[in-house]
């Protein structure tokens, strides 16, 4: 580790703390709907559209209509999305003139994007014309976004709200959060972008002569695509010359701030952010890993806010912190060690340490502090690739994801998720302090405690089943790129990307087939709307009960001591549900290796 | 409180009975109901199964071991078992003793509540509400019901264990009367005021057997949430299988981890600890209830009692000594004190009222003044009446009289005297300091001032202090005017007070306290407290008290102690602590389970997980076993624990949280470190594995 490296993270949660405060009252404001600073401009605009669309904004929802909203909403998003993709050979912008998209990899993406797991089975440039990038996948990340955000405060009102029956009004959250504060946030991270150098254009692509031409051996591939076995077995290859590349183009800047800010991830290019047209400077990429918490964290504020209680949102942003900043640190060291296994990368090490898999521009220290972040927060954007780190590295992101993509987590979700495990903590470190326990002052009572369990559960049993069903099945097991333990964690990996609504990938696993795209996509589903429909069922409980004032008697929240045992609970919940198959995978390769 | 509901928690009739019943309950149908403890047996089935096969036909594993791991899986759900067991029966011999005085009985039944009227002989278990009853000295109450006419006096001690007799009379507070007691004097006719079956003793039965227990709210969440975490490690622990088929497949090596290693492991993980001793928890609660002499009518209040926070405690006789004290003699201009202090004591020699007793006393102590005998000195004694609202005494032709202020006024008025001007302001004083004057008048010549005060119990201001601790605020109920009240809760330390109390101002009270979202306690014992009764979240009926306030309370205190509150507020938390603290001890075990077993059952693929063996356990079969031993083990060891109950303490909420966290948290983090390994080694020296 370097004191550069080091220093250059310290800075980026310098920045990220500074900004919470005013972003989250912001935020606040917005969803209370008192006047703020881009009410003289949108509130009309905001009257406008709920005009248009019919909304009542002053009918208010219980907690079932709020849920059927969110539900049906997303069904017809999903829709549109599969459609574009299924049509967009017919279509137009789409100068490369690309086919349909296969039903299930559609179907694979359809879920993929407006759950905002944005996991990629496909690679964009090579797949995607840009109407479906643009109205299919760049709009489904604002509104997977907006959904998210509206969910987490329908949970704040069910603390808010006493003896109501009722908890907001899902158009009108949606609404707020994409028109005040998504889109401007996106439209002006966009021009930043530009002016970096990340591209926005509707060109085709062009064709360039390389400097130095590249020899390699292709595999032969029959009429089918299929690769051709030759005699003993192996894939049968042919020498091939590489003489000039396609530069693929494309309105990417405006797609790359909203996939940062909403948590989405899904890059404009196959690799993603590594990519020179996605992030070309040490300043874009900066912006770009801190829009990745900006929102999640700043929500915890208007969480503390709306609440009435702020430290309430500052105990549980310090609980994020306090489980980041280690993991982040230790992946960044697992990458800089001289264990054995590096030396075998040969080249690829350096005097900053592992730099197999990385970018030489972007560095091994912020490549962990991307790769940490963007698994922390379910964001999934990679500037480096997973599958490169060391076994120990490796395994930071995928803890991360493990731990249910609370410690930030996805905007919104990411919070609810988090508010879930602080009613389990409060659960039984209320009962420690001799009463019933409570929560900003609900009683937390059998109703909680069962939809705080399948909102634990939902997503860990997904992880746990899906890896075990893609290792036991022909079709799983045939998209493993690496032997032995490696080859675990890439479907560990996937699985646990997939289920916690991560969407980064490790690479190496070839998941663009009817197995992954089918099984990945369902497990997408249950992990959003598993949790997202016990979350609202809290909500609603949570409002129709009657507050509890604070006395001497009730637990504290906000206290030091609460936010140790609500770490604990996270770690030991996540490493107890993990371990074994972690064991195999990442733990065992990293051990296995330096003996 | 009596001996005869203590018991000792190692009583050898109660162990073995207990042993017994762990076996009986093994029954599928009744683990059923606790989901963990489900868990672990279905896991013994299949552990027993898997250990015939392997009889017939080799699985791999030493039959021995998993003969092992099956029995101390059984010796799990038995443990469990015998926890509950334990804990029911200690209730179940305070039932046999209720049951006994509940036996059919013979009853009197009489048309007509008219003592002539023509008695019918039949079975206890056939009378019915409304039925009228005649019973005498030496019958025992057939059923529970109320005096409609005369008094007696009668044994409760079937119930209360106190043998002293109560009275028993028509009308007012103590007209109520619980069927098994027994008449001891004169007669009394009964209108029944329960069917059989419904009776107090039948209630009370039945909640001290835990026959009719039901999960409380809490319990029930407690019981999801170990659900969730049993559905958790289920999925965490069965994957094993799969993965490590991947894995043997995918480096040519070891072997898949087998079923039986998969069923420790689950069972290991599960939170066994917590799970097997939940119900017994809660028994043991209720139980602690019954030795505290307060009868719970459901396991709902116990619960309830431990979130109280807002205490309404009536002033007399719970805040108080129950009557006021002469505390000082203060005599007008021109008076010796001593004259007043004689005159008082004489006016106060045949009043046998506690608050005449105290001036007589107080008349002594000071100045010496002998207590006379009233008939020797030839004196008429002159009784309070609501008339006059005095009372004296007349003798060799002076009259001295005692009372109010106003009373006196008139009275020495009427004599022809005046009233001096400086009464006026003594008795002002007193009142405002939230004493009660009492003017001292001889003839038409005014003598003084007695002040008597309410005398604050010893101790309680201690009481209120810690519950003030608690959390929980303490309102003093009483029907005094609001200075005097003011007075003496300012002296007992009470958080706040309602004065010139009436049934209606009580009740607006509590509904306001729960309408703020507060769980309010009360005692009471009269018909006029059953409506705040009925409304308070937890109440405490005296079992003195009428059959309307037992019926409105949700537990009867036998000893009629109106500071029981206290020490109930406290049986509730510690029930909480208990499962919260176990709960946490329970989930923190899972660390050391995880780095005995998981090495173990890898090791064969991956050699070099064999470093996360740091506990340098000898084999992994012993490793396994010794996991599984400690489990089951530590579910005995808590037994103790979980029916006495976690000691609470009252500080506030943030230093139990971490003593708990401290104790149990890491405390379950360590320990089995230390059995697990402490195990092993014994197995390995006996060279067992």
């Amino acid at each position: 580790m370097t004191g550069s490296g080091l220093f250059q993270i310290g800075l980026y949660f310098a920045v990220l703390v500074v900004l919470i405060k005013p972003l989250g009252s912001y935020m606040a404001k917005v969803y209370e709907g008192t006047p703020n600073l881009l009410t003289p401009i949108l509130r009309p605009v905001e009257k406008l559209l709920y005009r248009i669309f019919g909304v009542h904004s002053d009918d208010e929802m219980p907690w079932r209509t709020y849920t059927a909203s969110v539900l049906v909403f997303n069904l017809l998003g999903a829709i549109v999305v599969y459609l574009l993709q299924r049509f967009q050979q017919s279509l137009p912008l789409n100068p490369q003139g690309f086919p349909a998209v296969s039903w299930d990899s559609s179907f694979n993406t359809a879920v993929s994007f407006i759950t905002n797991t944005n996991w990629q089975g496909y690679g964009g440039e090579s797949t995607m014309s840009y109407l479906t990038q643009m109205m299919g996948l760049g709009v489904q990340n604002f509104l997977s976004a907006a959904t998210a955000m509206a969910v987490l405060i329908a949970l704040i009102r069910g603390f808010v709200r006493r003896n109501a029956q009722t908890i907001g009004n899902f158009w009108v959250d949606f609404t707020r959060s994409i028109l005040y504060i998504l889109l401007p946030l996106s439209i002006v991270f966009t021009v930043v972008l530009v002016s970096q150098g990340v591209v926005q254009n509707f060109k085709p692509y062009r064709t360039a002569s390389l400097m130095q031409t590249v020899s390699y051996d292709k595999p032969v591939v029959d009429s089918q695509g299929n690769t051709v076995k030759d005699a003993s077995g192996k894939d049968k290859t042919e020498p091939a010359v590489m003489k000039e590349q396609q530069i693929p183009f494309g309105p990417a800047a405006s797609q790359i701030a909203i996939k940062q800010l909403g948590t989405n991830g899904g890059g404009f290019f196959n690799v993603n952010s590594a990519h020179p047209f996605e992030n070309p400077t040490p300043l874009s990429n900066f912006l770009e890993s801190l829009a990745i918490l900006l929102i999640a964290a700043a929500l915890c504020y208007t969480f503390g806010k709306m609440a009435g209680d702020t430290r309430q949102g500052w105990a549980l942003l310090a609980a994020m912190f306090i489980i980041l900043i280690p993991l982040l640190i230790f992946c960044y060291y697992s990458e800089t060690i001289d264990a054995p296994y590096v030396k075998n990368l040969g080249a690829a090490v350096t005097s900053d340490g592992n730099m197999e898999g990385k970018e030489v521009r972007i560095g091994v220290a912020n490549s962990a502090l991307w790769a940490t972040v963007t698994t922390a927060a379910s964001n999934g954007s990679v500037n480096a690739m997973h599958d490169s780190f060391s076994p120990l590295g490796g395994l930071i992101p995928l803890f991360l994801m493990q731990l249910g993509e609370i410690i930030f987590g996805g905007v919104g979700s990411g919070l609810y998720g988090m508010i879930v495990f602080a009613i389990i903590s409060v659960f039984v470190a209320g009962l420690m302090v001799g009463r019933t326990p409570e929560y900003l002052g609900k009683k937390i009572e059998s109703f909680e405690m069962k939809m705080s369990s399948l909102v634990i559960l939902i997503p860990a049993v997904c992880v746990l089943l899906g890896t075990a069903i893609a290792v036991i099945a022909k079709d799983g097991v045939a998209g493993i790129a690496n032997p032995g333990p490696h080859g675990f964690s890439e479907i560990l990996y996937a699985f646990s990307s997939c289920a916690n609504n991560n969407g980064s990938a490790f690479a190496g696993l070839s998941a663009n087939t009817l197995f992954y795209n089918i099984v990945l996509g369902i497990v997408m589903l249950l992990g959003r709307f598993g949790v997202i429909v016990p979350v609202l069922a809290i909500a609603g409980s949570l409002a129709g009960k009657k507050h509890v004032p604070v006395g001497s008697g009730t637990l504290p929240t906000h206290t030091p001591l609460f936010v140790v045992f609500l770490i604990g609970i996270i770690i030991i919940v996540g490493a107890l549900t993990f371990l074994p198959s972690l064991s195999l995978g990442p733990i065992a390769e990293h051990l296995t290796a330096i003996k | 409180m009596t001996k005869k509901l203590k018991q000792n928690l190692f009583d050898w009739h109660l162990i073995s009975t207990a042993a017994i019943e762990s076996v009986v309950k093994l029954n599928p149908l009744y683990q059923i109901r606790k989901p963990v403890m489900f868990v672990v047996e279905i896991g013994s089935v299949l552990t027993t199964a898997l250990f015939i096969t392997c009889l017939f036909k080799p699985l791999g594993e030493p039959p021995a071991f998993i003969l092992a791991v099956s029995l101390w899986l059984w010796f799990t759900v038995i443990f469990a078992n015998f926890a509950e067991s334990m804990a029911e029966g200690r209730g179940k011999a305070q039932a046999e003793n209720l049951r006994s005085s509940r036996r059919d009985i013979q009853a009197n039944l009489i048309p007509t509540p008219d003592r002539n009227a023509k008695v019918t002989v039949v079975s206890s278990s056939k009378l019915r509400k409304g039925d009228y009853v005649i019973v005498k000295a030496g019958d025992i109450i057939p059923s529970d019901g109320e005096v409609t006419e005369g008094v007696a006096s009668v044994n409760e001690s079937a119930i209360t264990g106190e043998s002293a007799p109560v009275i028993r009379e028509s009308g007012g507070d103590r007209s109520a009367v619980t069927g098994g007691t027994m008449i001891v004097s004169d007669w009394l006719i009964i209108r029944i005021t329960a069917n059989p079956g419904e009776t107090f003793i039948d209630r009370m039965i039945s909640m001290v057997e835990g026959a009719k227990r039901q999960k409380t709210p809490n319990e029930i969440a407690l019981d999801i949430l170990l659900a969730g975490l049993t559905i958790i490690f289920l999925i965490a622990t069965v994957t094993i299988v799969p993965f490590s088929f991947f894995s043997v497949k995918a480096i040519s090596q070891g072997t898949p981890v087998s079923v039986t290693i998969v069923t420790a492991l689950l069972v290991c993980l599960i939170p066994t600890t917590i799970g097997g001793l939940l119900s017994a928890i809660g028994i043991a609660g209720m139980d602690r209830m019954i030795q505290a002499n307060v009868i719970a009518m459901s396991g709902r209040a116990v619960e309830a009692a431990g979130d109280v926070d807002v205490l309404l405690l009536d002033k007399t006789g719970t805040i108080t000594l129950g009557n006021r004290q002469a505390t000082e003699f203060i005599p007008v201009r021109g008076i010796d004190v001593k004259a007043l202090a004689d005159a008082a004591q004489l006016a106060s020699l045949a009043d046998e009222t506690p608050e005449g007793r105290s001036i007589v006393v107080l008349a002594k102590n000071l100045y010496g003044i002998r207590e006379r005998d009233i008939n020797t000195l030839h004196a008429k004694f002159i009784p309070f009446s609501a008339h006059t609202r005095m009372s004296g005494v007349n003798m060799d032709g002076k009259e001295i009289r005692k009372g109010a202020s106003d009373a006196v006024l008139e009275y020495v008025r009427n004599q022809g005297g005046v009233f001096p001007s400086d009464v006026g302001s003594i008795v002002d004083e007193i009142a405002r300091e939230g004493a009660t004057p009492l003017v001292v008048a001889e003839g038409k010549k005014v003598l003084g001032v007695i002040r008597l005060k309410d005398i604050v119990k010893g101790g309680i201001k201690e009481r209120f202090a810690q519950l003030r601790r608690m959390g929980i605020k303490t309102v003093m109920i009483t029907g005094d005017n609001p200075l005097t009240a003011a007075a003496v809760a300012a002296d007992a330390g009470v958080d706040d007070f309602l004065a010139e109390a009436t049934p209606e101002a009580k009740l607006k009270l509590i509904r306001e306290h729960q309408a703020g979202g507060r769980l309010v306690a009360m005692t009471g014992d009269g018909t006029n407290d059953a409506p705040a009764l009925a409304q308070a979240d937890v109440a405490v009926a005296m079992n003195t008290g009428t059959q309307a306030a037992k019926e409105a309370g949700n537990m009867v205190d036998l000893d009629s102690n109106p500071t029981k509150l206290i020490e109930i507020v406290e049986i509730g938390k510690q029930l909480l602590i208990t499962r919260g603290t176990l709960t946490t001890f329970s989930v923190a075990n899972d660390v050391a389970k995880y780095f005995a077993i998981l090495p173990a059952a890898f090791v064969g693929i991956y050699p070099a997980l064999g470093v996360l063996n740091v506990m340098k356990l000898a084999t992994p079969l012993s490793a396994i076993l010794s996991a599984v031993i400690f489990n089951a083990l530590i579910i005995v060891l808590l037994i103790p624990l979980a029916l006495r109950g976690v000691k609470y303490r009252p500080l506030g909420a943030s230093a139990l949280l971490r003593n708990n966290l401290l104790i149990y948290g890491l405390g379950g983090v360590i320990v089995p470190f230390i059995g697990i390994k402490a195990i092993d080694m014994l197995i390995s020296t006996l060279h067992i594995f």
